[in-house]
């Protein structure tokens, strides 16, 4: 619980912040709202020589639309999306997925970037972002959501990209979040996401893996007339989630169809 | 007479301001001059010879002052860690215990070196510099599997792995067999539990060379005995020894017996002539501080179909871990408490204490009689089910009911009355209503359960005669001291020590209402052996308002008496005519004859005192109970289970307790839903797990060791009854332990309950959702 040494420097802008981690070297770490990070560093599993911070970067604190999407600055934390109007006129889903992240003190200082760029498997907006075909925007260049999550804690940044802000499509359909978790601060056990977009669902499925998965065969399922029950009997396929204390591989891909035929059912 | 004005009233706790305002002192609060940083270099194998340990690198890292294994500390420490031999004369093997490891570790986060530094960043650099060469021993990580002739052993040098084997013979069991037209049997599985306080464990210690004095802070819930066992190893004389505790962020147990960081942060003190500190981290904590629960009994019940119990037979194995726990061996206590508050012709229980490459077990919260009570309660609904019996109707068909009551091991039951709490919770949850709701919703396939936990407890340690044996000599009594000082302010010394219990608040409830002074005058004083009477006792086994609360009220007796000799003296008239009321001597008859206790106090101390009579208004006193105290109470708990996930909710929990006169009625409150969420919590969430093959940890983090918030706690419903207690003056109990002893067993009949159309009968904890869709996927397959 007492992390190694580390160099600190505060960054002034996003231009500033990539220059700083280039001069730092490989052995350099951005740090965001600091809530995956302190606890990796604190338990030793992180030591990254230099952190860059990039709380002292004005203006990518912000949730905007528009030309039909929803364009959310990466230092945004997790308690602005859950008391934005726009988001919750835009973009429901989301709002009331960043309402059950974490605990209070998390959701004050996690933002949307830094849950992005650490991309746990358990992490609920990659799982929004993949399902809804959001677009990853950095300091050089746009990255489609199904290319950016890579693996387990992996994504499409190179050691000197900055995430800068995440585009998604304005949707307002009926929409569903169902986070299975033992308490209530807890990661996903798994959870799954439904959101109907133009005249289709989309449906995601969250820890069932080492990254998030779209449920394609769910959504075609659905798309062919099937019932909700029917379709969600297809949540599991393709998964192959792990094993921990919480639960055990099958009762992951059993939670992917109760909580899909659930959330299909409760959309709203 | 005084007239109670404090006692029962629902006094706001005193010492809250300042823990609220950041003021409290805790380890961490305190900033000796040259303080020194110690951290511990641990085994990450759960057994391992230790081939060397390389400390050169680690010794020239910055700001470390020195780094240092077990055969530095052998010149500075004597003789094994304690076990005190409670409940088991026949112990078998108790491997020796030095707390450091020199050539063999048998747990994993056995220290094998510490590094000393200017700060803690540097220490944990350095530890991390430390190189030991491990060997890897094949680890014992089952106690049952530990059990069998030909396991790997959890000291290479010990024979077995059996640590004790005792039977418990509580009447003829063959005899109350043979009569049985039913019996039920059952494996429980009590999971071990990690304490996790808010406050992990803290030690500071500062040797003076001037007078060799050493002084300990630490947070500890019994500063004397380990001021006891510190002065013995260290060679030093106890009056030599101080051992302060300030502010204690929770114990629950695991901060009553000593641990090798106790030794070994005093040792280094004295090594380096400088003041050093250790502070636990999390991951420590949960790795290293003394687990309770790790219990796996096999159970059977004897009764008649129309419901009376015969006889209860049980085997208890308790996963000692690496070394006997220093009072580990009082979890036996749940053999004595099998039978709960039931009749029954016989009750036999077998202990077995077995060593593994863990970390110790120890008493917590409730220690040994949550088991006792959890297996008892579980049997009773067996039998119930069995029988197709109402299991509140079976309940009513076995309680005791005359007291005292002589349990089938002569334990003397002082008071109780089982029906008074039951009624109550009953109505109090609606039981007839929900055992119809469940009817109806059995009905629509939903698994709504009811379950009822009727719980007695033994506490309030202990009458001397008891013990001192179990101690291994020193009685578990208690130690007061109060001084009235001429100008009125009263300070008061007791050998209990709170972590959270407020026995600033309540201590002065008694001692203020006995004097009959206001609160304000009394300043409650424990936590440092330097102040007040030679020993105490400590905090644990739900004693210190039966035991140390008596002791200050005996001691507040002592000077009451005495200045009513003197006020006599003064008003001229025989003490026999005096009435004490609100503070005040008066003269029976002539009200206005009168003195207040702070005139005859300050009067104690001039001239013109009766003849014979010495200066000074002071006390000390022991008390020493002629009887544990047994607080009861009924505890019924509503559950539904999701069938598809497993999940379970809590509709409702009622509990009804009796803890005897209750002296501050927010307190009693405050202590049940602590004690409460925490058998839930048992029941639903905890359980320190390890990976079977390698020995090795796997719930670490607070990520992965499911530590429940008010978020997972359902609302309470608290009511009590009150029947006092015969063996104490103000017919006071206990209750810091209650609401554990009682809760796991509730929820778990209830769950039982709920999926007993499955064909499921017993569920064991964490009652997880995996766990369930597991159970309920094979039992409908």
């Amino acid at each position: 619980m007492i992390p190694a040494a580390f160099e600190y420097s505060r960054a002034t802008s996003v231009a500033d912040a990539v220059n700083q981690l280039r001069t730092a070297g490989p052995e350099a770490k951005v740090i965001a709202g600091g809530q995956s990070l302190l606890p990796m560093m604190r338990l030793r599993l992180a030591q990254p020589g230099h952190l860059v911070d990039l709380n002292g970067i004005p203006d990518l604190d912000y949730v905007r639309v528009k030309d039909g999407s929803v364009q959310i600055g990466a230092m945004t934390r997790h308690a602005t999306l859950v008391r934005s109007e726009l988001l919750r006129a835009n973009l429901p889903l989301l709002a009331e997925v960043a309402k059950e992240v974490g605990d209070p003190q998390v959701r004050t200082r996690g933002t949307i970037g830094g849950v992005m760029a650490h991309a746990d498997a358990a992490g609920d907006y990659p799982t929004v972002a993949l399902m809804l075909d959001a677009e990853i925007v950095t300091d050089r260049r746009r990255i489609p959501a199904r290319d950016f999550f890579q693996h387990l804690f992996t994504t499409a940044l190179e050691p000197d990209e900055l995430v800068v802000e995440v585009d998604f499509p304005v949707s307002t359909g009926a929409h569903r979040y169902l986070k299975f978790r033992r308490r209530v601060f807890d990661w996903a056990i798994v959870a799954v996401g439904v959101q109907r977009l133009g005249d289709g669902w989309r449906v995601g499925i969250t820890h069932a893996g080492p990254t998030a998965v779209r449920a394609h065969a769910v959504e075609d399922a659905l798309r062919s007339g099937a019932t909700p029950a029917e379709a969600a009997e297809r949540a599991s396929d393709g998964l192959n989630p792990n094993s921990d204390v919480h639960a055990s591989s099958e009762f992951r891909l059993h939670l992917a169809q109760v909580l899909t035929r659930r959330a299909l059912e409760q959309a709203a | 007479m005084a007239v109670s004005q404090l006692i029962g009233a629902r006094v706001q706790r005193r010492e809250d301001p300042r823990l609220i305002t950041g003021h409290g002192r805790f380890i961490e609060d305190r900033l000796p001059v040259g303080l020194l940083h110690m951290a511990v270099v641990r085994s990450p194998h759960p057994h391992a010879r230790i081939l060397s340990i390389a400390t050169e690198a680690a010794a020239s890292a910055p700001g470390v002052r020195a780094v240092l294994v077990a055969k530095d500390f052998h010149a500075q420490l004597s003789g094994t860690m304690p076990v005190t031999p409670a409940f088991a004369p026949e112990k078998k093997y108790v491997p020796e215990r030095f707390p450091i490891a020199s050539d063999e570790v048998c747990f994993q986060g056995e220290p094998v070196a510490v590094v000393v530094a200017d700060d803690r960043y540097l220490a944990a650099d350095a530890a991390e510099l430390v190189v030991v060469e491990y060997d890897p021993l094949p680890a014992v990580v089952d106690p049952e599997a530990a059990m069998v002739p030909g396991s790997p052993r959890a000291h290479v040098e010990g024979p077995d792995n059996i640590g004790w084997d005792m039977t418990f013979d509580g009447g003829d069991i063959e005899a109350a067999f043979a009569r049985a037209e039913v019996t039920v049997s059952e494996r429980i599985w009590q999971q071990r539990l990690a304490p996790t306080p808010m406050e992990p464990r803290g030690v500071l210690a500062e040797y003076s060379p001037y007078d060799e004095r050493l002084t300990i802070w630490l947070s500890s819930q019994n500063p004397h005995f380990i001021r006891l066992f510190i002065s013995g190893a260290m060679g030093i004389p106890e009056s030599r020894v101080r051992v302060v505790a300030e502010d204690v962020g929770g114990g629950f147990g695991s901060k009553i017996s000593p641990y090798p960081e106790d030794y070994l942060v005093p040792a280094a003190a004295r090594i380096l002539g400088r003041p050093v500190r250790w502070i636990e981290t999390r991951t420590e904590s949960v790795q290293t501080s003394y687990h309770g629960r790790g219990q796996v009994f096999t159970a059977e019940a004897a009764a008649l179909r129309d419901g009376t119990l015969l006889g209860l037979r049980l085997t208890q194995v308790l996963d000692l871990g690496a070394y006997h726990g220093t009072f580990g061996a009082f979890q036996a206590c749940a053999c004595l408490m099998a039978g709960g508050v039931y009749r029954w012709a016989a009750v036999q229980g077998r202990t077995i204490g077995v060593l593994t490459n863990k970390v110790p077990t120890d008493p917590y919260r409730g220690a040994g009689r949550p088991e006792g009570t959890h297996l008892c309660e579980r049997m009773v609904d067996r039998v119930a089910q069995e029988i197709g019996m109402d299991p509140a109707e079976l309940r009513r068909k076995n309680f005791a009911r005359e007291f005292p009551f002589s349990n089938n091991f002569g334990l003397v039951y002082d008071s109780g009355n089982y029906d008074g709490s039951l009624d109550k919770a009953m109505e109090l949850v609606d039981y007839s209503g929900w055992r119809q709701r469940q009817a109806e919703g059995r009905q629509q396939g939903r698994l709504i359960g009811i379950g009822c936990s009727t719980w007695v407890e033994i506490c309030g340690f202990g009458p001397s005669e008891a013990t001192a044996g179990a101690t291994g000599g020193i009685a578990l009594v208690e130690a007061a001291q109060i001084r009235f000082l001429p100008s009125g302010s009263v300070a008061a010394y007791v050998g209990t020590h709170a972590q959270g219990q407020g026995h600033d608040t309540t201590f002065s409830q008694i001692v203020a209402d006995t004097l009959g002074i206001p609160m304000e005058k009394v300043e409650l004083r424990h936590g440092d052996t330097a102040e007040g009477p030679s020993f105490g006792y400590g905090t644990y086994g739900s004693r210190s308002l039966a035991v140390g609360g008596m002791a200050l009220h005996k001691a507040a007796m002592v000077i009451r008496d005495k200045a009513q000799r003197l006020a006599g003296h003064m008003l001229e008239v025989s003490p026999d005519d005096l009435t004490f009321e609100q503070g005040t001597f008066s003269v029976k008859g002539d009200p206005s004859a009168r003195k207040t206790i702070e005139e005859v106090a300050l009067a104690a101390y001039g001239g013109k005192l009766p003849e014979g009579m010495e200066h000074g208004l002071e006390a000390t006193s022991y008390f020493d109970p002629p009887n544990w105290v047994w607080p009861f109470g009924a505890h019924i708990c509503v559950v539904e289970v999701d069938r598809e996930t497993g999940a379970v909710q809590v509709h409702k929990y009622v509990a009804v307790d009796d803890c005897g006169n209750v002296i501050n009625p927010m307190i009693v409150e405050g202590q049940l839903h602590g004690g409460i969420a925490q058998g839930i919590s048992q029941a639903l969430y905890e359980e320190v797990a390890y990976d079977q093959d390698s020995g090795l940890l796997l719930t670490g983090t607070m990520t992965d060791y499911l530590v429940p918030t008010m978020n997972e706690i359902p609302a309470l419903t608290l009511d009590r009854t009150v029947t006092p207690s015969p063996t104490n003056p103000l017919g006071v109990k206990g209750i810091g332990e209650a609401g554990t002893i009682a809760s796991s067993a509730a929820v778990i009949n209830a769950i039982s309950d709920a999926l007993s159309p499955l064909g499921i009968h017993h569920v064991d904890m964490p009652a997880s959702p995996d766990r369930l869709w597991k159970m309920i996927q094979e039992a409908e397959s």
